[in-house]
């Protein structure tokens, strides 16, 4: 597998608009003779297709949900990046890219986090033009405020739903283009395969959820925009319909693999109350700001939260990092909260969580300041719960939320695959080991409105306009697909697939989350062929392929998580090395800090398939660093 | 009138119409109730060979002569007969429509419902219209073309009103009635500010209080006239028509008799 | 906690469709509404069973996915709350819940719960957009937005399509979602330039959908899990009577000759 990043030979702040210039591009009057598959309507995957159908191209638009409105970006709450520098704090280009390079851990390539942060500034122009209401100061200028713990104030939002009112605006774009004919939308219609021909991606096969027809559409690129893959763990703060099947699809027809063991953990997630838990909700993690994070200091502790004295409260982030206290980053957060909760100390059902706790802030600063912080918050927690953070500790854990990893992608964002394109949380381009706070719509719609439209014009330049609708590739592909849905009906074992999701989540959550071991890992590389095999031969899918069954529907992404998980698993036992959201027991500082490896672990790990049943083969993407120096985190002085 | 015409092609455009119309409805009632009010007035002079009449009658004829001498008699009273039966119609075949449409919009019914916000006035109109109509033409036949006998006399109005409000079964019928113009009109009046963009969070309150005042009121007024017919509080027509009165008006009209010949 | 669940069950977009009963037992009250359906699912599809199809996809209350009337209202009984942030807690032990479809023709049933919204999309693409090309755009601030007004246009933008506002009308009409959309882009300047074509082509297709016709009941904004406020609609007829009565029919049109 060759990769090259086709990084253009430029300085950083020239790279991008040298490398348009440089482009290829297709005229006008030829754009409507090439079609290009979109796959998902997230924010990448809208912007992407509403951007190429106005420039001229014909674009098949799929999304397994009843409306693109409804892909999952648009739960997204907190804000956008943007280096506007409008509140004249110091903020630039460089910043950002500052910023994102040293949350990544460096293990971002430096030309693509340079391009991300260049083109923030055109994206909060592109949504307002759009009509997306962001919030405004009194004077009618935008408003602006700071997140994840960065030192300028550059997050753009609306109230709590900035995903919603971004989505909104493509979606709008994208509806807009559907009317005029320029995008074909098809809603409830799911990838099971890409299409290979010739060495290119060509086409894909779906399955029309209403009826249940497998059908083929051919193309003449494919531009994934599936989001992410931290459904692996069952619980998560993702949809129930995220999954890994488009970017599994890819990765078994030739694609690479990158980072996947990259996953983000976020730290204030309402905790599982029970056992039919399906997700998990994320709670702003600005509560951190005045909320003091603490659990019982000793085991077995029975008595009512309020009622325990402040000796018996073990402050434990406030203990072990004086200076940041609550405040730590997500990662460091995350691992403490496990690391207590494996003592022992956790509280709520099942031991799994911990005390966030408001008593001393309301005392300090007065009901009414706190109300106005976070009265929205507070209501959402008690609505799920059922109780009121004025009252008790709110409950807090850890939760997957983001995968940095996903499928390889050059500098145009084509993976290893001719003509097959990642875009957005599918890709591992922007966000090295782990993701800055408000920066994964900012990396969405940048790859959607500016690169994609803009790359994929010098790939399809190189290519003839042919038609391959006819080729036997795709009923080959359209034979395969029916095959698997066939055997998945046949198995008619005795397990439900949420039994065996709900497994494999634990498994993973366990053995390849916060924390990651040697051991942990072999046995969770163990466990995984059983799982799989238990999957195979008794999990019981109910009704018929030709019928909207949501059981097949989630019998085909357990698939292929099942499969999946297990990359992930050897790329966590490779990277051997803790960066990021990615700590390994055996590299930690003797204070638990995580110990990165620049001498031998400042690369891409790219994983390469290798046939059902073989070894993947791993490949490495060395990273260079002429910005900026790695340095190492340190939030204990 | 293109654009009226395309109007009329959207259920906004259609209840727009069934706004106008009502706001039509709602100036005669209003106009309606005053007239009404005057059996609480003193007798008045008819001027020379009418003589002391009740205020009602006098109005009653007047309204026959508005416009007069730049209309022909009546035109105008012929007039607003006209508006307010078209607006009748056109309201009547509007809501049928987009009564048809709203049902054809959901052919399953609910097997459980509960409403929170829908009230039931909101919820009758139908109802409280379709009775309304019916109303409407017994009222008419009752009181304009005396179609159910009794002592009916062409523009005696007070003598008629008289004579119905003694007999407690027609009371009865018109307060109900009454009653159910005022449901109609509960949520009818309010309702026709929001289809007509008028309303606003601002004036939310106060539009919604003026339309319950206007039906209650519109309903206090209405029932307060066979209410003092039945309790006595409206005197007899011969109180007021005195038999000197009578005579000397059947000289009048002999006269006029005279001369028109 | 035990309840009875009867629901609709109906094969497909034809099928004429029936209630029927079922019993989950052991349910905590901290288990949301879709998680006890996931529940009667799981014990379905272990005893043979056809598990109930329902749609759901973010859970947080975001999506808009999630579509059930449950106990006559339209995401059940808790005001301002989507169907997958209902939880078992706010209903009584062993109660008997009845569990449809959202009702309505322009809506049909694709399966059990799950029904078919793309007329809502149809409306969208009718014109609820501001026509712009990707690409470089004028500085934002040089158009300054009174935050009020960004609020408001933010109330109205809070519909997540979900569709109980059709489920809950007694008309089925599709007012409050047509005229958020709207009102959104009619209340800020950039939607300004389009805002005649766009009331007037989607109430058009809106009509063409086979919604009902709104009777200002208000049952839409109650039933509402962003409370999307009906002052929308007053601001819909008040553009679309502006649009069709008062704009120049013909703006560029020459003055005739006396």
């Amino acid at each position: 597998m060759k990769l090259e990043s086709k990084t253009p030979d430029a300085p950083l702040d020239e790279m991008w608009s040298t490398h348009r210039e440089h482009l290829r591009l297709v005229g006008p009057r030829n754009r409507s003779r090439y079609r290009v598959i979109v796959v998902g309507t997230g924010l990448a995957g809208a912007s992407a297709a509403s951007s190429m159908a106005a420039m001229g191209y014909k674009v098949d638009s799929f999304c397994f949900q009843d409306s693109p409105r409804r892909a999952h970006s648009i739960a997204a709450q907190g804000g956008i990046n943007g280096a506007k520098n409008y509140r004249n704090d110091g903020d630039s280009v460089y910043r950002l890219f500052y910023d994102t390079q040293k949350g990544g851990d460096f293990r971002a390539r430096e030309g693509n986090v340079w391009r991300l942060a260049e083109v923030s500034t055109n994206i909060i122009d592109q949504a307002v033009a759009q009509g997306v209401p962001f919030a405004r100061e009194y004077g009618g200028m935008l408003a602006n405020r700071s997140f994840g713990g960065v030192l300028v104030e550059r997050t753009f939002y609306c109230r709590g739903e900035t995903g919603q009112q971004l989505l909104l605006g493509a979606c709008s774009a994208l509806a807009q283009q559907t009317r005029a004919g320029n995008v074909k939308m098809h809603t409830r219609c799911e990838l099971l395969d890409i299409i290979v021909i010739d060495g290119r991606a060509r086409g894909i096969i779906t399955r029309d959820l209403v009826t249940g027809e497998i059908k083929s559409h051919s193309a003449h690129a494919v531009v994934l925009a599936s989001g992410g893959y931290s459904n692996v763990y069952y619980l998560s703060t993702n949809a129930k319909g995220c999954n890994v099947t488009a970017t599994w699809r890819a990765y078994k027809k030739g694609a690479g693999f990158a980072n996947p063991c990259f996953n983000q953990i976020h730290p204030t997630a309402i905790p599982a109350s029970g056992e039919y838990q399906s997700k998990l909700t994320l709670m702003s993690e600005s509560l951190r700001n005045d909320g003091r994070i603490w659990v019982p200091r000793h085991e077995g502790e029975t008595r009512d939260p309020n009622s325990i004295p402040e000796d018996d409260r073990l402050y434990y982030l406030e203990e072990r990092y004086p200076r940041f206290g609550n405040l730590v980053p997500r990662d460091v957060a995350s691992r403490n909260a496990k690391d207590v909760c494996d003592q022992g100390l956790g509280v709520g059902p099942n031991g799994r969580g911990v005390f966030l706790d408001f008593r001393d802030a309301i005392k300090e600063h007065g009901h009414d300041t706190i109300a106005a912080r976070y009265e929205n918050l507070f209501e959402m927690y008690s609505r799920i719960t059922g109780e009121s953070p004025w009252d008790r500790p709110m409950r807090i854990f850890p939760a997957p939320h983001y995968t940095m990893g996903g499928l390889w992608v050059d500098y145009n964002l084509m993976t290893t695959v001719p003509g097959l394109f990642a875009i957005g949380e599918s890709n591992f381009s922007d966000h090295g080991a782990n993701r800055l706070g408000a920066s994964a719509m900012m990396q969405c719609l940048a790859d959607g409105y500016f690169i994609i439209p803009v790359t994929i014009g010098d790939y399809l330049s190189r290519h003839e306009t042919d038609d391959v609708s006819g080729h036997p590739a795709l009923q080959d592909g359209v034979l395969k697909a029916q095959q698997k849905v066939d055997q998945l009906l046949a198995i008619n074992g005795t397990k439900a697939v949420e039994d065996i999701h709900r497994r494999l989540g634990k498994l993973m959550w366990d053995e390849c989350g916060i924390i990651r071991s040697k051991t942990g890992l072999d046995h969770a590389l163990e466990e995984l062929p059983k799982l799989r095999d238990e999957f195979w031969n008794d999990v019981r899918v109910a009704g018929t392929g030709k019928q909207l069954n949501q059981s097949l529907e989630h019998a085909g992404r357990l698939a292929d998580f099942l499969e999946f998980s297990e990359v992930m698993c050897r790329d966590a036992l490779a990277r051997d090395e803790s960066c990021g959201c990615h700590l390994r027991e055996e590299h930690q500082t003797p204070e638990g800090e995580a110990l990165r490896d620049d001498e031998s672990c400042a690369n891409v790990s790219v994983w390469e398939y290798q046939g059902e049943n073989n070894t993947p083969a791993l490949h490495h993407e060395a990273l260079h660093y002429n910005e900026l120096q790695p340095t190492q985190r340190n939030y204990k002085t | 009138m293109s654009r009226l015409a395309s109007l009329y092609q959207s259920s906004l455009g259609k209840k727009f119409i069934v706004a106008v119309t009502g706001i039509v409805m709602i100036g005669f009632l209003v106009g309606h109730v005053a007239g009404n009010l005057k059996i609480f007035l003193p007798p008045v002079d008819g001027g020379p060979g009418v003589g002391m009449q009740p205020d009602i009658d006098y109005y009653a004829h007047y309204l026959r002569e508005i416009g007069e001498p730049l209309l022909p008699a009546t035109a105008f009273l012929w007039g607003a007969r006209l508006v307010l039966l078209g607006s009748i119609i056109l309201h009547v075949i509007c809501v049928i429509q987009l009564s048809t449409q709203s049902s054809a919009a959901r052919k399953t019914a609910y097997a459980s419902r509960k409403y929170s916000r829908a009230t039931p006035p909101a919820r009758w109109m139908m109802y409280t219209g379709s009775a309304l109509m019916l109303f409407i033409v017994v009222h008419l036949l009752h009181l304009t073309f005396g179609a159910f006998g009794g002592g009916f006399e062409h523009g005696k109005v007070y003598h008629n009103l008289y004579d119905a409000f003694n007999n407690v079964l027609w009371v009865v019928f018109y307060v109900g009635s009454i009653g159910i113009v005022a449901l109609h009109l509960y949520h009818g009046v309010w309702s026709l500010f929001q289809t007509l963009g008028f309303d606003n969070p601002d004036r939310n309150r106060g539009l919604r209080r003026m339309a319950a005042v206007l039906s209650v009121g519109l309903f206090v007024g209405f029932v307060a006239v066979p209410t003092a017919f039945i309790t006595g509080i409206a005197k007899a027509p011969d109180h007021i028509e005195s038999s000197e009165i009578a005579a000397h008006q059947q000289d009048e009209n002999a006269v006029e008799n005279e001369e028109k010949e | 906690m035990k309840f009875n669940i009867k629901v609709w069950r109906q094969a497909n977009s034809k099928d004429s469709g029936k209630f029927e009963s079922y019993t989950v037992d052991n349910i905590s009250g901290d288990t949301s509404f879709l998680e006890m359906l996931d529940a009667l699912n799981i014990q379905l599809t272990k005893n043979g069973g056809d598990p109930v199809a329902f749609d759901s996809d973010c859970r947080e209350g975001v999506c808009g996915m999630c579509s059930m009337v449950i106990d006559g209202q339209a995401h059940g009984p808790k005001p301002a709350t989507t169907t997958c942030q209902l939880y078992m807690r706010h209903f009584q032990d062993g109660a008997e819940i009845t569990v449809e479809p959202w009702r309505a023709t322009a809506f049909p049933v694709v399966r059990d719960l799950v029904v078919d919204r793309s007329a809502f999309d149809r409306i969208m693409q009718a014109g609820g957009y501001v026509t712009v090309h990707s690409g470089p755009k004028p500085e934002p601030n040089s158009i300054p937005i009174e935050p009020e007004v960004a609020e408001e246009a933010l109330d109205a933008a809070s519909c997540i399509g979900c569709g109980a506002c059709v489920a809950a009308c007694p008309n089925a009409s599709a007012m409050l979602y047509t005229s958020a959309k709207v009102s959104h882009l009619g209340l800020l300047p950039q939607g300004d330039p389009e805002r005649k074509h766009r009331v007037l082509s989607m109430v058009e297709q809106m009509e063409g959908e086979g919604f009902g016709s709104c009777r200002n009941y208000g049952e839409c904004e109650a039933q509402c899990p962003k409370e999307i406020s009906i002052k929308f609609i007053g601001m819909l007829n008040r553009e679309y009577l502006q649009a069709n009565l008062l704009d120049q029919a013909n703006p560029r049109g020459k003055m005739s000759p006396q």
